[in-house]
């Protein structure tokens, strides 16, 4: 697709136009979230946050990939991150959450703890080669979109016998997390933006149960201001029907079926697990663990690893942000106790979190 | 040279030290202060002073359009520059880690050498030291510049203006884009380049006929975002941007897309900003833009009382968000 084009998709008439019919379509109070942190980030940085209809209201979700990311499994990072001959490798998103105290990989890392950032996890496959003697664990955080190509690299090291490669599968799947999230009876959001990365990989019937089960509005869509204000458009519109199914309007990039060659390499490696999410809790079959056969690559079972619950942070309210029960400004602590140089949870962390998008691009 | 790598004995302070210092600085950095070998430089400057210094400890330490060596020369004649000032000598120290080749260090000296003859400025002490293996990583140099201020009243960060308007001499966010590509191989780093430059003749030359520029910073590290935050916390004072009149090359909005940063918080090695009355805007844009190294010089915004010590961007869709100071470095992101 030619560059023009794309640029369509910022183009300030047409969202101008946009905005004006989602205006007078829009008859009472609606309330959307978008599910995924880097539609949260675009809706900031466009500015479209301060010139939505004020009967649109505007939550955040669950799909920001470190802000699900459990403390127990910050826990098991930090862990790792202490043992000798332990090179942990990892997206530079992570290396800032906080863990137990408050520490993170940073802290770790200043405290002599071997801690590479890479761009694509076939880095960590160089690094193993170059490091023989030394394991390298490579954070595996991230929603369908990063796990068929995290899938891929475990293919690769055992193609090329590379044995002190490991995942640390932390993997998350969004469907199953949005189930859990509708049935609970005091979030009252009336219609999903959802994630345009996930479908490219999964489709859009994944999604299905939203309107069939639940009868809400759900529009797969990208991520340029023009994507979003025609994706709530058409939310407003699917609204009035009983079961309305999900709506594709990513068409340029997510095919209805996705990507199968990218699911297969995913299941080939993985299977569904259940998972643990940052402020929501344990969620069946919204996880990804190793098959059986891949089992040498898994740092759980190598480094003998128990993820289970423990205390949240207190005070933090990242559950409820993620849930769309409250907005970031209404925690106690934001941009109090919380700020991003000394965040409390992970939403004032993570360049896609929520309560880090308040706190960076809010006006008022 | 004797041998194609540095060795510890350089450092000595014995007859190493001495090939090392006669046959590559002095006879690259000739001039005839420096030529005294004298323990300290004598120079006579009248009036006020601008003085700075800065470590360059970059990696890599050659990157598409320039290297540590020129980037060291360049930083600090721009930051002297920056009061109004014409940049007049520099000092520089070379901390070399053992068994850094030869080669590379001739290609920086030599490098270096051509920057300050570009810039119009003489290196007039120095200093060189060669540290065991691992204690550095590579070659770090320090510079120190002192120049004379020619302006008056002198531009400074506080002194940003209600109704001022808010300028730039180019394109951001090229040198960071271009380092970090480098460092990590992205081949997405192939068409950009450093615009690493001295900037100070371009500068004298502004200062000169414009009566009063209010600020005058380089977007270093932190980028345009940062270093605006710094004036408008400096001076009380909101800056509202333009977002669609930020010029950014088309290759670094395309870089910067991929690996999720944002060009505005990259550092820039060779543009400047300028804060001044609306009534000097154009006089001002006419000068940057006859001189190479403002061709792409523009408006960016204005200084209000909307927010005082914030940075608003108005988005091209009408939005207004915060330009907040960045927290750290930028990393790229997850998906
Ligand atoms: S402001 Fe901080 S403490 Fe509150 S929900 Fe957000 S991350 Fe958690």
């Amino acid at each position: 697709m030619s560059l023009k084009i794309l640029e369509q998709f910022k183009n300030p008439d047409l969202c101008k136009k946009l905005l004006d019919r989602l205006d007078k379509e829009v008859e009472s109070e609606i309330r959307f979230m978008e599910v995924c942190g880097t539609h949260t980030v675009a809706i900031f940085r466009s500015g479209l946050h301060s010139v939505l209809p004020e009967k649109v209201i505007h939550l955040s979700g669950p799909g920001c990939p470190v802000c699900v990311t459990h403390e127990s499994e910050v826990n098991a990072f930090l862990d790792l991150a202490g043992k000798d001959n332990v090179i942990i490798a990892t997206f530079g998103d992570l290396i800032k959450v906080p863990g137990k105290k408050g520490h993170c990989l940073k802290n770790a890392q200043a405290e002599g703890a071997r801690v590479e950032i890479i761009y694509s996890p076939f880095d960590a496959l160089d690094i193993a080669r170059k490091n023989p003697n030394d394991t390298v664990v490579f954070l595996g955080v991230g929603f369908e979109t990063t796990a068929p190509i995290i899938a891929a690299t475990v293919l690769m090291a055992k193609e090329q016998g590379l044995t002190n490669f490991k995942v640390l599968s932390f993997h998350k799947l969004v469907p199953p997390a949005l189930d859990v999230l509708i049935s609970d009876p005091e979030t009252c959001i009336d219609g999903f933006i959802l994630p345009g990365h996930v479908s490219t990989i999964i489709g859009i019937h994944p999604y299905d149960f939203i309107g069939a089960k639940f009868g809400k509005p759900a529009v797969v869509t990208g991520f340029d201001p023009v994507d979003i204000l025609q994706a709530l458009l058409q939310m407003v519109r699917s609204m009035k029907e009983e079961h309305p199914k999900v709506i594709n309007q990513y068409q340029r990039c997510v095919s209805e079926n996705g990507n199968p060659k990218a699911i297969e390499t995913m299941y080939q490696v993985f299977k569904p697990s259940d998972a643990l999410w940052r402020g929501i809790g344990r969620i069946p079959s919204s996880g990804l663990e190793f098959r059986d056969e891949y089992e040498d690559f898994d740092a759980i079972k190598v480094f003998d690893l128990k993820i289970g619950e423990c205390p949240s942070l207190p005070g933090c309210k990242c559950g409820d942000v993620l849930k769309g029960k409250m907005t970031p400004e209404q925690c106690p602590l934001f941009g109090k106790a919380c700020t991003p140089a000394k965040p409390v949870g992970p939403c004032m962390v993570s360049t896609e979190g929520s309560c880090a998008a308040y706190f960076k691009y809010k006006v008022d | 040279m004797s041998s194609d790598k540095v060795l510890l004995d350089y450092g000595s302070g014995g007859k190493a030290s001495q090939r090392l210092i006669s046959e590559l600085f002095i006879k690259n950095f000739a001039n005839p202060e420096l030529e005294r070998l004298n323990d300290a430089a004598a120079f006579h400057i009248d009036g006020k002073i601008s003085m700075s210094t800065d470590s360059f400890t970059v990696d890599p330490i050659f990157f598409p359009g320039g290297d540590i060596g020129s980037l060291a020369v360049h930083g600090t004649v721009n930051d002297v520059a920056m009061l109004g000032a014409i940049p007049k000598y520099l000092t520089c120290a070379y901390m070399i880690e053992e068994g850094l080749p030869m080669a590379d260090l001739e290609r920086i000296v030599i490098s270096m050498s051509e920057a300050v003859k570009e810039a119009g400025v003489a290196i007039v002490t120095g200093d060189t030291k060669v540290v065991p293996k691992g204690a550095i990583d590579k070659i770090f140099i320090n510079t120190t510049g002192v120049g004379q201020i020619i302006a008056d009243p002198m531009p400074s960060g506080d002194r940003a203006a209600v109704g001022d308007v808010v300028l730039v001499s180019g394109t951001m966010g090229d040198h960071g884009l271009t380092i970090l590509g480098t460092r990590e191989g992205l081949s997405l780093a192939s068409n950009v380049m450093s615009d690493s430059a001295a900037l100070n003749h371009l500068l004298v030359k502004l200062v000169q006929e414009i009566p009063d520029i209010h600020v005058l910073r380089d977007p270093t590290r932190g980028g345009l975002a940062t270093t605006l935050n710094e004036i408008t916390t400096a001076s009380n004072v909101c800056c509202e941007l333009e977002e669609s009149s930020i010029p950014v090359k088309p290759e670094v909005v395309g870089g910067c897309s991929f690996l999720g940063l944002d060009p505005l918080y990259l550092a820039n090695e060779g543009k400047f900003l300028c804060i001044l009355p609306q009534k000097y805007a154009k006089q001002a844009l006419e000068i940057m833009r006859a001189d190479k190294l403002g061709a792409d010089a523009c408006q960016v915004g204005t200084i209000t009382d909307a927010k005082p010590g914030k940075v608003i961007l108005v988005t091209p869709l009408g939005g207004r968000r915060l330009l907040n100071m960045l927290e750290g470095e930028q990393l790229p992101r997850i998906c």
